[in-house]
């Protein structure tokens, strides 16, 4: 039998890690308090939240679906998958990120408000990335846009120029292609 | 295989119950009001104590209990004290310790306990009151967000919404706090769920969760792990309160293993006893104040082997130099322990018997197959005994004034033939009991290791006697910690409980005397006491027996006499005031930078530790 290069023999010390982005879905009791135990367990830790969103998705059961978006090192994101399995409400955490089935989905609401080439530049790019204009006035805009985070950040991005006002967005959403359930 | 296969997402979380909830066929389903059911669980959890502190909140769980001669109760003077009584009985006992403190007030002042309870991993669980359901969340007399206040510092907390739910409730109470990893669990009862009826759900009828990942041992790691023992040149054995926690099934795994090996075997403060000090393997204990023995073997070996420890920054040092040409192996029931501070090689999850037992019977399966190489370990044996030699906790003596080291070896001395247990307060004395008084078993010390609370002690004393009426009960006590929660010498008289508390009185908060001496120049800023009591008055006072040592010829006929004295005692042992404890590996330094005793100016520690804890 052999054993993997040891990874506690020093030095370990190498590049330092690098963060990275992953999308747990959180699957807890539906009960007082279990939202406040993750994010608690967050903060107390000093684990980044970048979105969250949490809705009760099995009602006969009681279960709710967290997902967050976190960053950090991989040793980080190891301990946050970790730490969260011990509270109790937590039935299972799922690392949506490691999974290459999952889709993603995030929905946001931007509002533009400008005039002249502005909005018709604002309207043609709303049409390519299918972005539907759910309010419209003679000086503003609210697109409502759905996809992959990414997708989302560049349509925001390129709303900037154009008059971008306000943003409101859900956070991410995720689930498994195919027959696989989480 | 690799450690990090052991840390893949978990299964899902189930559900247990013996048998589904059924309305139990026949049963008449008799109402009861909430406080007659919650001491109905009680019962049945097989609670005999409860340490606790009435107020308006709990006064229906009071009435109930008025009524049952079943569960004893000890009033406490202040709910910390409840709090490390039950910790106390549970570290003794390893059975569940009970704590019932009403709302508002008396529950922020079990916070201390809980939070104590969870840096050390015992198993208690807390009632607190809480004002009626209709009134939550507008700021009633003795109100606070009580679950909200606590979630951080327990495993786990409820806030019962109805009487219906409250017998489930409090036997998955029970469950979480003891299994897998222990800890402290609160449940917070409305008063008038208190008077509400319902029906009692039996332990056996009532669907509990999870407390944690349950986690099979597997065997390739088992392989794997005695094939790094059996190559092994430079083993230790690094223990902690884990294996105290997993009973004494896993102690005695643990003595068979490292008898079964020849391995030298070290222990965190919280694990001494688990390991029988007067064995030669064994080295003493490790990290900050531990012995020159086991920090240069953690230091220097190729082998670690881990067991319910969690290399904790009092024990590992300066992390990036922490035992540098080691493989590790760690055993641990909490999965998040692993890798956590310190990468490891193989990860074992499970309880630290069973996987003790599993390595032994690899072990020796393989030895009679093959035995390991003799002779391997030689060179290795004589540079422990080398380290021995340097006798770290050697101290200079004295003949006209006590030294406090000297004092805890009497005490120890007085006291092996006895059937004793030990509690400490926190600060140098803590250190000095772990180093001079020595445990053969297992659950005789208990110490606030994590948090590191003063005033500890006292009442942890009083919860083993509580435990254990016949046994002689020590708790080691600094001047300054013990007058946090002198208090409850008044409980102490008023069951009869016998517990010796011995002060080892150096006028200083002494550990942050040292500190001061050490990292900022001798600039002594506010750790003088400049106006203690006088303890042995104090103790008659409160009706107990007072004793006063000064001088080293008069201490043993005064230890004795505080052992023979027939109720609570306090003894006053006037030491050397400005005693370092030794050896020491200051913040931020590594194990083989070690400081001994003798002439150590504070030169040796550097501007990043001074900036460390
Ligand atoms: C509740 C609490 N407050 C403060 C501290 C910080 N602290 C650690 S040791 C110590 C001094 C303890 O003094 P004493 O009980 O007299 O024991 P000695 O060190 O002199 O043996 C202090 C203040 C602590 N551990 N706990």
């Amino acid at each position: 039998m052999s054993l993997n290069p040891s990874q506690s023999v020093y030095p370990v010390a190498g590049p330092a890690e690098e963060a990275s982005e992953c999308v747990l879905a959180i699957i807890v009791d539906n009960e007082p308090g279990a939202l406040a135990r993750v994010v608690g367990l967050f903060s107390a830790r000093g684990y980044n939240i970048e979105s969250l969103t949490v809705a009760e998705t099995d009602v006969k059961r009681h279960r709710s679906r967290i997902t967050i978006v976190t960053r950090g090192a991989q040793s980080t994101l190891e301990q946050i998958k970790l730490q969260l399995g011990r509270l109790i409400p937590v039935r299972r955490v799922v690392d949506v990120s490691a999974e290459e089935d999952a889709l993603q989905r995030e929905l946001a609401l931007v509002k533009v408000v400008g005039e002249g080439d502005h909005r018709v530049e604002a309207m043609r790019m709303a049409e390519i990335f299918r972005a539907r204009a759910v309010d419209i006035t003679h000086s503003s805009f609210v697109f409502e846009v759905t996809g992959a985070r990414e997708k989302v950040n560049a349509f925001i991005d390129l709303m900037r120029p154009l008059g971008l006002s306000d943003v409101a967005r859900t956070g991410v959403l995720s689930i498994r292609r195919g027959i696989a359930k989480d | 295989m690799s450690a990090t296969d052991a840390k893949a997402a978990p299964a899902e979380k189930s559900a247990s119950a013996s048998a589904a909830a059924k309305p139990a066929a026949g049963s008449s389903r008799l109402v009861k009001a909430g406080a007659e059911l919650l001491l109905d669980a009680l019962e049945e959890q097989g609670v005999e104590v409860i340490f606790g502190y009435p107020g308006g909140a709990v006064l229906p769980i009071y009435d109930a209990l008025h009524r049952r001669t079943s569960i004893r109760h000890i009033l406490v003077r202040h709910e910390q004290g409840a709090l490390h009584m039950a910790e106390g009985y549970a570290r003794s006992t390893g059975k569940p310790g009970v704590a019932l403190v009403t709302s508002g007030p008396g529950a922020t002042n079990a916070v201390t306990g809980l939070a104590d309870a969870l840096l050390d991993s015992i198993p208690v669980v807390c009632i607190s009151g809480q004002v009626a359901r209709k009134l939550i969340g507008t700021d009633a007399f003795q109100e606070c967000d009580t679950v909200g206040i606590t979630r951080a510092c327990t495993k786990h907390n409820y806030l019962v919404p109805s009487a219906q739910r409250l017998p489930t409730i409090v036997h998955e109470a029970f469950h979480v706090a003891a299994e897998g990893r222990p800890g402290p669990v609160l449940i917070d009862i409305p008063k008038d769920v208190q008077f509400e009826e319902a029906p009692y759900v039996s332990k056996a009828d009532a669907v509990l969760r999870e407390a944690g990942v349950k986690a099979e041992i597997r065997a390739s790691d088992v392989e794997t792990a005695v094939d790094l023992m059996r190559r092994a040149r430079r083993p230790v054995f690094y223990t902690g309160g884990g294996v105290i926690n997993a009973g004494k099934g896993a102690s005695d795994g643990l003595r068979a293993l490292v008898r079964a090996t020849g391995f030298p075997i070290t222990s965190t403060l919280m694990g001494l006893g688990a390991y029988p000090a007067s064995d030669p393997q064994w080295l003493g204990m490790l990290g900050m104040h531990g012995s020159y023995e086991a920090n240069n073997a953690m230091h220097d070996c190729d082998l670690m082997i881990c067991v319910g420890a969690r290399f904790d920054d009092r024990v590992t040092g300066r992390l990036d130099a922490f035992s540098p040409a080691s493989r590790k192996i760690h055993i641990d029931i909490d999965p998040s322990s692993v890798n956590k501070n310190v990468p490891v090689d193989i990860a074992i999850i499970g309880d630290a018997g069973e996987a003790l037992r599993a390595l032994l019977a690899e072990w020796e399966s393989r030895a009679s197959a093959e035995a390991p190489e003799e002779g391997r370990l030689d060179d290795w044996r004589a540079r422990i005994e080398a380290w021995r030699e340097v006798k770290s906790f050697a101290y200079a003596r004295s003949s006209d004034a006590i030294k406090p080291q000297h004092a805890i070896e009497r005490l120890y001395q007085l006291t092996r033939d006895r059937d004793v247990y030990v509690t400490t307060e926190v600060g140098q004395h803590q250190m000095w009991a772990a180093q001079h008084f020595h445990f053969d078993e297992p659950n005789r010390w208990m110490t606030s290791g994590g948090l590191g609370t003063m005033g500890y002690g006292l009442p942890a004393a009083i919860g083993v006697q509580v435990a254990h009426p016949d046994a002689l009960v020590v708790d080691i006590a600094g001047d300054g910690s013990v007058q946090m929660t002198m208090q409850e010498m008044s409980t102490a008289v008023q069951f009869g409980l016998p517990v010796k508390i011995f002060i080892l009185n150096n006028s200083y908060l002494g550990m942050v005397r040292q500190w001061q001496e050490l990292l900022h120049e001798r600039r002594y800023a506010h750790s003088y006491s400049d106006a203690l009591p006088d303890f042995v008055k104090l103790a008659e006072a409160y009706g107990g027996y007072g004793f006063r040592a000064t001088h080293p010829d008069e201490l043993d006929e005064k230890i004795i006499a505080m052992i023979d004295a027939p109720g609570p005692a306090l003894f006053d042992c006037v030491v050397t005031a400005e005693e370092n404890v030794f050896p020491m590996i200051p913040s931020g330094a590594a194990h083989h930078e070690m400081l001994l005793g003798g002439a150590v100016t504070g030169e040796e520690i550097g501007a990043e530790g001074r900036k460390l804890v």
